[in-house]
């Protein structure tokens, strides 16, 4: 159905992306697996694997886009739905080692036997099952979200303050799933990884599968995301992004449609999570880490907020950069990144796609805009809006 | 008498050491003669142990002044005895010889040849004795330090036989204090005798009086005692458990004043410059960590070059980090924030973007490891409050909190600047019309939170460690802080400051460090729930924030 109408009425940008995502999930395990290593249309597995990263990075921007791009709601917090993805699908696979670990324990993973611990926690029953720790990887951080934005967005905690406080809401998980007793493996988190699925992880058709799957969720994303907006919902959202209070004034209950979508951006970023977790073999507390939440958010600055590939583009391009040059001038990479976050809010609030865009409109001789974007506007005042609060004094 | 009962049997001798402290009155020694004294000497040399712990104890009641030096000898085994007329001298190995002291008057002796003589043997029972009788004479002894020491040991090993001495030496104590404590010892050392059961409770009553969790020590031994001893022991063990109670909570309030007047000094800058622009500067932890390097910075310039001046270094580096912070701040908010006003939200990333420049550039400067910051000797040690310990910098971080915070209420109160920046966070486009350069207010608000951040750095260089992530570390409480508080208003920050202060510290008793830290964040989110606006909003009737 979704398809069916998204052949109707998507837009020209989202087509083009989900074909060639759907392009790249196909070819890309034929590559790695047909190819004789001489050739030079192999693809090596590394490979495979370091751009299946980079899309599941891909996957949390375009879900972190859907509400600060499209909701004007700047989280600062979703590594902490995409760790809880991770993590869930990580207590899976823990699961699955089985006798295989270290301490040869049947049932505790490794960690516990290390810790003395004697059986399983309750919440870790049922992550030996993988539809299980499938649901839970949408379930947990959908539930978190849920609760969160239920209390925050009724309360009309907006802007900077909740910007804030998502940030210390993954800062108190982070805190939380450094202790050992919590029962995820501390410090240490998970790793040690050996069969998803009953395929070895490491295997290069593992990773080829695995890069595939991630394509898709993200073409799935892309759709879902085009399906929102596209629709009288997303015109909502968009419109609480431009003017919140207008909106409310007119008769919507803006807190549930920000409660809606950002619920559904907490889902996406935990499958996000799970399909990072077997990618890179482990998952740490240090995934809650709030830097990289923000880090997530210049993806989608420099790919274009409001957009919908952009912060597919973003992802791809800065972590493409991030491992160019930890590896080379492992002392510029934090020069470049802070220069990225500056320049891009300063020179294009847009992102690249937002320049293309500005490029294309102005080569083209017709004026007419493409409304297959609903870019932000770009308000640039003399004075500010920040709270402008009349009377009473301050001390 | 005592060398009358000496000359007694074993038996007696055993009698007389262990119902010792049935006869405090004994004293009267200092009145002993020579004879007797060389008499007592001459016995450290008896048949058996026995013999030479009643001559220890002798000696020890003779209080004689060289007791203590024969005592000590004959503990690491210097003292002698001679083969032939049995008498006695201190000792040193010099070549074949012994170089001899004679005990009693110190003089130097012919040296000894090392086969005419045999070395006093102790035992271990005997070294306790003969540390127990040292103990009691330095608590006659002229020197106050000693005296104390020795009755602070007499109050460790709680010996009864040293009751006796502390009579001695008590009914010659001048000091108060030292006196206090001797008569501590000595209930201490009733507790542990034989004595009868009202002298015991009477040593009870005294040492409730005491150091609470000293006298719990003395005491939780005694507590399951049948008899009124026992439940002496036990009424007085849950008044002192119910005064450390109290001690305990002043301690919470005092560590959470102190960790709040951290956050305090963290947070006031954010809050300013939140206030005024609406803008929250996510390199506010660099600010901060530029003010401790810059406090590392003045230090070494300060020891290279004048040496005389470093107890003051930390005085001379405030200035010196408020005028280096505040000009980065100024050129952050002239080259970068301005052309961002209205979108908080990208000044949010931006600022962030800054904050990792700031970091990497520090830590390409000096390092990614800490650097050394030194504390004036006014700053270290501690003191004894009631029954807390308590360390100078914390007292001082609260009092430099504080005043920072007075400063800037003036500041904001009696100042020009202050009037316009106040007048900007009310109403920005009344501020304007009236003739008010905001911008140049702007430029200024941030210049001085970003000033106040510096010299929070040199506060922090003190009970931080000072490294490129200083900042880090101190960030997100402090947006906590300021969130809670509320924004506009000073006090709202320092009410918030010192409550999640306190409250950090009376949670992590009950749920430790880490939980008790996210507990106050989940409370904190729900706070914001009730109050969005934090503790003290800025009342009006704007809808848009």
């Amino acid at each position: 159905m979704i398809t069916q109408w998204f052949f109707r009425h998507g837009d020209r940008r989202s087509r083009i992306a989900i074909f060639l995502l759907l392009a790249v999930a196909c070819l890309v395990p034929v590559l790695n697996l047909l190819m004789p290593d001489t050739s030079p249309l192999h693809i090596p597995t590394y490979l495979v694997s370091l751009f299946g990263k980079y899309l599941t990075y891909a996957l949390l921007a375009v879900a972190l886009d859907l509400v600060w791009g499209f909701c004007g709601i700047l989280s600062l917090g979703h590594g902490a739905f995409f760790a809880l993805g991770g993590y869930a699908m990580g207590m899976y696979l823990m699961r699955q080692i089985g006798p295989r670990g270290v301490y040869a324990d049947p049932v505790l993973p490794d960690f516990m036997v290390f810790l003395n611990w004697k059986e399983l926690p309750w919440f870790w029953y049922g992550f030996d099952n993988f539809w299980f720790a499938a649901l839970m990887v949408v379930l947990v951080p959908g539930a978190l979200a849920f609760g969160f934005g239920w209390l925050a967005f009724r309360s009309r905690v907006t802007g900077v303050y909740l910007s804030i406080i998502t940030q210390a809401l993954t800062y108190a998980l982070l805190l939380a799933f450094f202790r050992n007793d919590m029962g995820f493996g501390g410090n240490n988190g998970l790793t040690d990884f050996k069969d998803i699925l009953g395929f070895n992880v490491q295997a290069g058709a593992t990773r080829s599968a695995l890069f595939a799957a991630t394509a898709l969720f993200l073409a799935l994303a892309v759709l879902v995301s085009s399906f929102i907006i596209r629709s009288k919902l997303g015109k909502v959202l968009v419109g609480v992004r431009d003017a919140e209070s207008r909106m409310r004034f007119l008769g919507y209950r803006v807190d549930r449609y920000k409660l809606f979508v950002w619920t559904v951006s907490a889902m996406m970023a935990g499958i996000a999570g799970a399909l990072y977790v077997p990618q890179v073999g482990i998952i740490n507390p240090s995934e809650f880490e709030p830097a990289n939440s923000i880090e997530a958010v210049i993806w989608v600055a420099v790919g274009g907020r409001g957009t919908i590939i952009g912060p597919i583009i973003g992802a791809i391009l800065v972590n493409f950069g991030k491992t160019y040059f930890t590896a080379a001038f492992p002392e510029i990479w934090l020069f470049a990144l802070g220069a990225l976050f500056i320049l891009v809010t300063l020179f294009l609030p847009r992102g690249i796609l937002g320049l293309y865009g500005s490029w294309t409109n102005r080569s083209a001789s017709h004026a007419a805009r493409k409304d297959d974007e609903v870019l932000p506007p770009v308000v640039k005042q003399g004075g500010k809006l920040a709270p402008v609060p009349e009377p009473q004094a301050a001390e | 008498m005592w060398d009358c009962r000496m000359s007694l049997s074993r038996f007696l001798s055993i009698i007389a050491i262990f119902g010792f402290c049935l006869f405090p009155a004994v004293a009267g020694a200092q009145g002993m003669d020579d004879a007797k004294l060389t008499s007592l000497v001459q016995a450290l040399a008896g048949d058996n142990f026995d013999e030479t712990s009643t001559a220890v104890s002798g000696l020890a009641k003779s209080a004689a002044p060289r007791a203590a030096a024969i005592l000590n000898a004959l503990s690491a085994g210097d003292l002698y005895v001679s083969k032939a007329d049995r008498s006695v001298f201190i000792g040193m190995r010099d070549g074949s010889d012994y170089a001899a002291t004679d005990p009693l008057s110190g003089a130097k002796l012919p040296p000894v040849p090392r086969n005419t003589a045999e070395k006093i043997k102790v035992n271990n029972r005997l070294r306790r004795d003969i540390a127990a009788a040292i103990g009691g004479l330095t608590l006659m002894s002229g020197d106050a330090a000693e005296r104390r020491s020795a009755a602070e040991a007499i109050l460790k090993n709680r010996d009864p036989d040293s009751i006796a001495l502390l009579d001695q030496a008590l009914s010659s104590e001048k000091d108060a204090g030292i006196k206090l404590l001797m008569q501590r010892a000595k209930a201490a050392a009733v507790l542990n005798s034989s004595a009868p059961d009202d002298m015991k409770i009477a040593a009870i009553a005294e040492i409730k009086s005491g150091n609470g969790r000293e006298a719990l020590g003395l005491l939780t031994p005694l507590a399951g005692v049948e008899g009124p001893v026992g439940q002496a022991a036990s009424a007085a063990i849950s008044s002192i458990n119910a005064e450390l109670e109290i001690w305990n909570g002043i301690q919470n309030v005092i560590y959470g004043l102190s960790l709040g007047s951290v956050l305090l000094l963290a947070a006031i800058g954010l809050a300013i410059t939140f206030g005024v622009m609406g803008v929250i500067n996510m390199a506010h932890g660099e600010m901060v960590m530029i003010g401790a390097y810059t406090t590392f910075v003045v230090q070494q310039i300060i020891r290279t070059s004048m040496p005389g001046l470093s107890e003051y270094s930390l005085l001379l580096a405030l200035p010196a980090a408020f005028l280096v912070s505040g000009a980065i701040g100024v050129v952050i908010e002239r080259g970068i924030i301005r052309f961002l006003y209205g979108r908080p939200l990208e000044t949010l990333l931006a600022t962030w973007g800054i904050s990792l420049v700031l970091q990497q550039a520090t830590r390409s400067w000096f390092g990614a490891s800490n650097v050394q910051v030194g504390s004036p000797s006014w700053m270290s040690g501690s003191f004894d409050a009631g029954m807390l310990t308590l360390t100078w910098s914390r007292l001082w971080i609260i009092v430099f909190a504080l005043s920072v915070f007075a400063v800037l209420q003036l500041v904001l109160k009696k100042t020009m600047l202050g009037l316009r920046m106040r007048a900007v966070t009310q109403n920005r486009r009344m501020a304007s019309s009236m003739g008010i350069r905001t911008p140049w207010v702007d430029a200024l608000t941030f210049g001085l939170g970003s000033g106040i951040a510096g010299i929070a750095g040199v506060a922090l260089s003190q009970i931080a460690n000072v490294s490129p992530n200083l900042g880090q570390g101190y960030i997100i409480d402090s947006f906590m802080v300021v969130v809670f508080g509320g924004v506009g208003n000073l006090w709202g920050t320092l009410v918030g400051a010192m409550s999640l202060g306190i409250a950090n510290k009376f949670l992590e008793p009950f749920a430790g460090a880490v939980l008790g830290k996210i507990l106050v964040l989940v409370l904190i989110i729900l706070f914001i729930q009730k109050r969005p606006r934090g503790l003290f909003a800025l009342k009006g009737r704007a809808i848009e924030a």
